[in-house]
C-alpha cells in the first residue's frame, strides 16, 4: 500500500538516480508545514518535499544549542540579563513607594506604576533577546555559513523567538521576584489575564525584532543602532504608564494601532477597576498577527535585497 | 541505427544537467554601474577539481557567491547538482558547503561546539564520530574544545576545512582556502583536499592566488578577469598556449595585458 502524501517517507535517492547519503543526512517524516527527524527514522537524504516545504525541528535545535552555547561562554552577558531588569524594578519601586504615601490615587491602584514596568520590561527585552541573538550572527560574521547551510529563514527565525523566550526568562522572572520581596507586588497573582499580556507582548516583540533583523541583515551593521532604540519609539505612544486618554485625540488614534497600548490599558483596568478586557486582549491579538504575518514579509523581502545587493558576503557597516 | 535511435542516445539538457556539478549560462551580475560578472559561462563535470583564478576584483568571489545563492545574478542562469540555483536552493544545499575569508565560525565557541552546531544544521548521522574522524583527519584533536577565536589562523583554516567537510559534500566551493597557512600546513590540507576529491567523486571548485596550489590540484583552469573569462583549459594545455612554463607566468600575462602577444609570440 503506497504511503500517503502527507507522510512521504524520506527517499535516499539524488535527483541524478544516484543512491546515496551525503554526509548520513538524517532522513524524517514529513507533512505539510513541519518536518520531524526522530533519531529512530534516520538514514536516508531527506526529500525534495521535506527541504521545500518542511520545518526541521532538528536544524531550529541546533541554532537553540548554538545560542545556548554563546550565553554559557559569557558570564558578563548573562549577568548583564539580569542587571538592567532588576535596575528598573527597584528604581521604580521604590518610586512608586514614595507616590503611593503621597497620593490617594496611586495609593488605590497600588503595582500599575511596577506591574507596567515588568510588562514593559518584557516587551522591551523580549525585541532584545530576539535582536542580540541576530546581531552575534552579524559580529560574529557567521551569517554566510547559516544561509549555506540547509537552515531556512523560518527556522532561523524560529529559533530566535524561543531564544528571545530563553534570555526574557532568565532576566524577567527573578526581576518579578524583586518585585515581590521588595515591593509586596505579586505579577503572578494577575492570575490568567497576565498569559493574556504576556501573549501580546511578546508578539509585538518579535514583529519588531524580525523588521529590525531584515534592516540589518540588508543594510550592515550600520544599522544596528536601530535594534537598541526602535522599541523606544513605541514608548510613548503605548501608554505605558498613562492612560490613552492623556493623548491627544489624533495620537489616540496611532496609539490604538499598537498592540502593547492595549496590553497597558488592559493592566490598567485589572488593577484599578479589577476588570479583566477580553476585547481588549483580542483585538491586540488580531493587530499582532497583522503584524507578525507583515514583519516576516518585510525580513523576506530584505533577504531577497541584500542577496540581490551583495550584502550578505560585506555583512559590517 | 536510424537517426531518431542516433537521436534519442544523444543526452539531452536533462541529462546534462545531470552530469554537471556546476551549469553557469550567460551570468551576468551588476552591483549598481559597476560589471562585477560579464556574461560567463561553464560546466564543471562531477569529481573535477576546477581552478577559479584571476586578480582582485576579477569577479571570482561574485561567482562563487552567485553559485552558492548568496548573491543573486542580474542575468543568466547557475544550476547546482542538477538544480536551479537559487531556486531550488533547498535541494541542494546538504550536499554542498564552502570555506571563504569572507565568513568566520563563531568565535566564543569552541571547536566541538561549533562543528556540532553545524553538523546538526547539515542533520549529519553519528555527528560525535563524525567530529572525531575530522579532528583526526584535519589534526584538530590539540584544540578541540579551545574556543575558535583563541586560535592561531592556520588552525582557524583547519577548522573552517573541517565544517565545509562535516557534512560530506559531493561539491565543494572553495574561496582562498590555504590563504593563511604555512607552506607545510598548506601542502598538508592540499593533500587532503586531493584525497577527499579521490575518496568521495566530489567536486570542487577553488577560487586561489596560488598558483603552484592551482597546478597541482586542478585539472582544469578558469582565468577571469573585469568580470569575463579569459581563459578556460586543461593547466597544461594553458601554459603550451602562453608559451609558458608556470602558470604565475600566465598569470601576470593575463593580468597585465600581454595575453594577445604572447599568443601569437606563442603561434609563431
Amino acid at each position: 500500500m503506497s504511503e500517503p502524501p502527507c507522510f512521504a517517507r524520506s527517499r535516499s535517492r539524488s535527483p541524478d538516480g544516484a543512491q546515496r547519503n551525503p554526509g548520513g543526512l538524517a532522513s524524517g517524516w514529513t507533512f505539510p508545514g513541519l518536518r520531524f527527524a526522530p533519531s529512530r527514522l534516520r538514514g536516508a537524504a531527506m526529500t525534495e518535499v521535506s527541504l521545500h516545504r518542511g520545518i526541521s525541528m532538528q536544524r531550529i535545535g541546533a541554532m537553540i544549542l548554538r545560542y545556548w552555547y554563546l550565553l554559557m561562554s559569557s558570564w558578563p552577558r548573562l549577568l548583564e540579563l539580569l542587571y538592567w531588569p532588576a535596575l528598573q524594578v527597584i528604581t521604580w519601586g521604590f518610586l512608586q513607594l514614595y507616590i503611593a504615601q503621597n497620593a490617594n490615587f496611586f495609593a488605590r491602584a497600588g503595582g500599575t506604576l511596577i506591574g507596567a514596568v515588568i510588562l514593559w520590561d518584557i516587551l522591551f527585552r523580549g525585541q532584545l533577546g530576539f535582536s542580540i541573538s541576530f546581531l552575534e550572527e552579524m559580529w560574529a560574521r557567521n551569517l554566510g555559513n547559516l544561509m549555506m547551510s540547509p537552515l531556512k529563514p523560518i527556522e532561523f527565525l524560529l529559533s530566535l523567538m524561543v531564544m528571545s523566550l530563553i534570555r526574557l526568562a532568565i532576566g524577567v522572572i527573578p526581576m518579578t521576584l524583586l518585585a515581590l520581596f521588595l515591593f509586596h507586588f505579586n505579577v503572578y497573582a494577575l492570575g490568567l489575564p497576565l498569559i493574556a499580556f504576556f501573549c501580546n507582548l511578546i508578539f509585538t516583540s518579535w514583529s519588531v525584532g524580525i523588521f529590525v533583523s531584515g534592516l540589518v541583515l540588508r543594510n550592515g551593521l550600520g544599522a544596528e543602532s536601530i535594534v537598541w532604540t526602535l522599541m523606544f519609539a513605541i514608548m510613548p505612544l503605548a501608554c505605558i504608564y498613562y492612560p490613552v486618554s492623556v493623548l491627544p485625540a489624533w495620537l489616540q488614534y496611532v496609539a490604538w494601532a499598537l498592540p502593547p497600548t492595549y496590553v497597558f490599558e488592559g493592566m490598567r483596568a485589572l488593577l484599578i477597576e479589577n476588570t479583566f478586557r477580553t476585547d481588549l486582549m483580542l483585538d491586540a491579538l488580531a493587530i499582532n498577527a497583522g503584524l507578525l504575518i507583515a514583519s516576516f514579509g518585510a525580513f523576506l523581502a530584505l533577504l531577497r535585497s541584500a542577496r540581490k545587493h551583495g550584502s550578505l558576503l560585506s555583512s559590517g557597516e | 541505427m536510424t537517426e531518431n535511435d542516433k537521436a534519442s542516445s544523444r543526452p539531452t539538457v536533462a541529462d546534462r544537467s545531470s552530469l554537471a556539478a556546476i551549469e553557469v549560462d550567460h551570468l551576468v551580475k551588476f552591483y549598481k554601474q559597476t560589471r562585477a560578472v560579464d556574461d560567463i559561462s561553464f560546466s564543471l563535470p562531477r569529481g573535477s577539481i576546477t581552478g577559479l583564478l584571476g586578480g582582485n576584483g576579477a569577479g571570482k568571489t561574485t561567482t562563487i557567491a552567485m553559485i552558492m545563492g548568496l548573491v543573486l545574478p542580474t542575468s543568466g542562469r547557475v544550476r547546482v547538482l542538477g538544480h536551479r540555483m537559487p531556486e531550488e536552493s533547498a535541494a541542494v544545499l546538504g550536499r554542498m558547503n564552502f570555506e571563504s575569508p569572507y565568513v568566520d565560525m563563531p568565535m566564543r565557541l569552541t571547536v566541538r561546539q561549533n562543528l556540532t552546531v553545524f553538523g546538526k544544521l547539515y542533520a549529519v548521522k553519528n555527528l560525535s564520530d563524525r567530529i572525531a574522524k575530522l579532528a583526526d583527519d584535519l589534526d584538530l584533536t590539540d584544540f578541540i574544545d579551545r574556543a575558535n577565536g583563541k586560535l592561531s589562523a592556520g588552525q582557524k583554516t583547519r577548522v573552517a576545512l573541517a565544517k565545509a567537510l562535516i557534512n560530506q559534500p559531493e561539491l565543494l566551493l572553495l574561496d582562498e582556502p590555504t590563504a593563511s597557512l604555512d607552506p607545510d600546513t598548506a601542502d598538508w590540507v592540499r593533500a587532503h583536499m586531493e584525497r577527499y576529491r579521490k575518496e568521495n567523486n566530489a567536486t570542487i571548485l577553488l577560487a586561489s592566488h596560488n598558483m603552484l596550489e592551482v597546478e597541482r590540484l586542478c585539472d582544469r583552469i578558469i582565468i577571469m578577469k573585469r568580470g569575463r573569462i579569459e581563459d578556460d583549459d586543461a593547466p597544461e594545455a594553458i601554459m603550451a598556449r602562453y608559451n609558458r612554463t608556470t602558470l604565475e607566468e600566465v598569470f601576470l600575462d593575463v593580468a597585465r595585458g600581454r595575453v594577445n602577444g604572447v599568443r601569437q609570440e606563442a603561434a609563431r
